[in-house]
C-alpha cells in the first residue's frame, strides 16, 4: 500500500516527506556542507567544480547554479538546507522566500508588512477566493 | 524537589536574531516586535529560573539528513551557537544541566518516549533567538538550559497528541528530581508562516489567535488537531507549533491542578516571513 499523502492538494506547497528526502539527499547534504566557511569559499570560487564533487543529478546542479529554489524543492531540496545557499550569497530568509513567489523583493516585503499572504483561496487547489 | 513554575511560548524567527545582533531593534519595523518582550524580560529578572527546559527545532544545523531524531535531549555540559551559514550569532555559549537532563531522559524513556540522547550538539537560532528575546543581550545566559530538539524538518513531525503527552511525562520527570530547582519549560517556533514555494508568506491571524486561545483553555482538544490542519491553515513551517504542546503538557493543570495564569500574551505580524506569537503561563 502506498503512503497516504493528504497534503498534495495544498497550493504552492511541497511537503518534504520521506520520498522527497530520499530524492534530495545529496542536494541537501551539499547545502549542509556550506555551513563551513572554507567550503563556502571553495563553492564561490568555482560552483560547477564544487557541485561536481557531489553525486547530484545534472538537473539538481543546474537548479542550484540558477538559484531556482522552486526547482530545487521540486527535485527534493528542503528550504532549511537550501537556506545555506542563500546565506552563502548573503541573502536573507525573506529574500529567499520572496524569490519563490514570482514577486519582487519590495512587493513581497510590502505584502508581509500588510499582514502576509491571505489564507483565503490558498487552502486547497481549485478553491474559490 | 524540582518544580515547573511556568511555561513560555515564543516564535524564533532568524531575522529577529539578526536585528538584535546588528543593533536594529529601535527601527520602526522591529520596534513593535521587541516591545512585545519588554514585560517578559522584566518578568524573567523577577522569576530567576534555575534551569530552562527549552523545546525547539533544529533547522538542518546539528542534524543533517544523515540523522533525523524525532525527539533529542541535549545532555552535554555546554552547547556552542552554530554557524548556520552567516557565521555564528555573537551570543554566549549555552550551559547545559547534564544531571537533570540525564534524569529526565531516564524517566521519560521509561515512560515509553524513546528519546535520542545527544552529548554533542551546536544550537542554532531556534534555541538562541528565544533566549535573546527573553533575556536580552547579557554576557552570559542567566541559567543552564536543557535543549530539547524536535524534528519538524522532515514530514511527519510527531503529532500534537504525542507532544502533549510527552510534556506530561517531562513534568513527571522534573518533579521527581531531588534538588529544589525552579524550572521553566519553553515551547518555541511558529506561528503561521511558510518559507517555501509560491504560497510563501502565508499568514493566518484568525487561526493563530484561536490556537493561542485553545492552548490556554483547551490544550487537550488542541492536541488532537491533525498535521494536515497545521500545514493547510498555518503554512508548511507553521507545523512547528506542535512543539508548544510539549510545554503546555508540562503544566500542572493536566494532573488535576488549577488552571495556569496567563501572565503575558502578545501577537504581531510580521517579523520577516512570520507571525510572532508569545505567551507566558504561570502554574498555580
Amino acid at each position: 500500500m502506498s503512503l497516504d499523502k493528504p497534503y498534495t492538494d495544498i497550493p504552492g506547497t511541497t511537503i518534504f516527506d520521506a520520498d522527497k528526502s530520499r530524492e534530495g539527499y545529496h542536494l541537501n547534504q551539499f547545502c549542509m556542507s556550506l555551513m563551513k566557511a572554507e567550503n563556502r569559499a571553495r563553492f564561490k570560487a568555482n560552483e560547477r567544480a564544487y557541485l561536481d564533487e557531489w553525486p547530484m543529478s545534472e538537473e539538481q546542479k543546474q537548479a542550484v547554479m540558477a538559484r531556482d529554489l522552486n526547482r530545487c524543492i521540486a527535485l527534493g531540496g528542503n528550504i532549511y538546507f537550501l537556506a545555506k545557499i542563500g546565506a552563502t550569497d548573503g541573502k536573507s530568509f525573506q529574500q529567499m522566500a520572496g524569490s519563490m513567489t514570482g514577486m519582487t523583493e519590495d512587493q513581497y516585503r510590502d505584502m508581509m508588512v500588510k499582514g502576509g499572504r491571505s489564507i483565503e483561496g490558498n487552502r486547497k487547489i481549485g478553491e474559490k477566493k | 524537589m524540582a518544580r515547573i513554575t511556568s511555561s513560555v511560548y515564543t516564535s524564533h524567527v532568524p531575522a529577529v536574531g539578526a536585528a538584535l545582533d546588528l543593533g536594529k531593534t529601535a527601527e520602526a519595523y522591529w520596534q513593535p516586535v521587541f516591545k512585545g518582550y519588554d514585560f517578559s524580560k522584566q518578568w524573567e529578572k523577577e522569576q530567576k529560573p534555575d534551569v530552562i527546559f527549552l523545546v525547539f527545532n533544529d533547522h538542518a544545523t546539528a542534524f543533517s539528513l544523515d540523522l533525523i531524531p524525532t525527539f533529542a535531549i541535549g545532555t552535554a555540559a555546554e552547547f556552542q551557537p552554530a554557524d548556520e551559514g552567516w557565521g555564528p550569532r555573537p551570543v554566549p555559549k549555552v550551559i547545559g544541566h547534564p544531571k537533570l537532563a540525564a534524569h529526565i531522559a531516564q524517566s521519560v524513556i521509561q515512560d515509553d518516549f524513546d528519546l535520542t540522547i545527544v552529548n554533542k550538539m551546536d544550537v542554532d537560532h531556534g534555541l538562541t533567538v528565544p533566549l535573546s528575546l527573553m533575556f536580552g543581550q547579557p554576557q552570559a545566559w542567566p541559567c543552564p538550559v536543557i535543549p530539547f530538539a524536535v524534528n519538524v524538518v522532515q514530514y511527519p513531525p510527531p503529532s500534537g497528541r504525542r507532544c502533549f503527552m510527552l510534556g506530561q511525562a517531562i513534568r513527571k520527570a522534573i518533579e521527581s528530581y531531588d534538588e529544589p530547582l525552579n524550572v521553566q519549560v519553553w515551547g518555541t517556533g511558529g506561528m503561521s508562516h511558510q518559507l517555501q514555494g509560491p504560497r510563501a508568506g502565508l499568514i493566518n491571524k484568525e487561526w493563530d489567535k484561536a490556537f493561542l486561545d485553545r492552548l490556554i483553555d483547551d490544550p487537550e482538544g488542541l492536541s488532537k488537531v491533525p498535521h494536515l490542519e497545521y500545514v493547510r491553515e498555518a503554512g508548511s513551517e507553521g507545523i512547528e507549533l506542535v512543539m508548544w504542546l510539549i510545554a503546555r503538557g508540562a503544566m500542572s493543570d493536566l494532573r488535576g491542578g488549577k488552571k495556569p495564569t496567563v501572565r503575558h500574551r502578545f501577537y504581531h505580524v510580521p517579523a520577516s516571513n512570520t507571525a510572532v506569537g508569545h505567551l507566558i503561563l504561570e502554574n498555580n
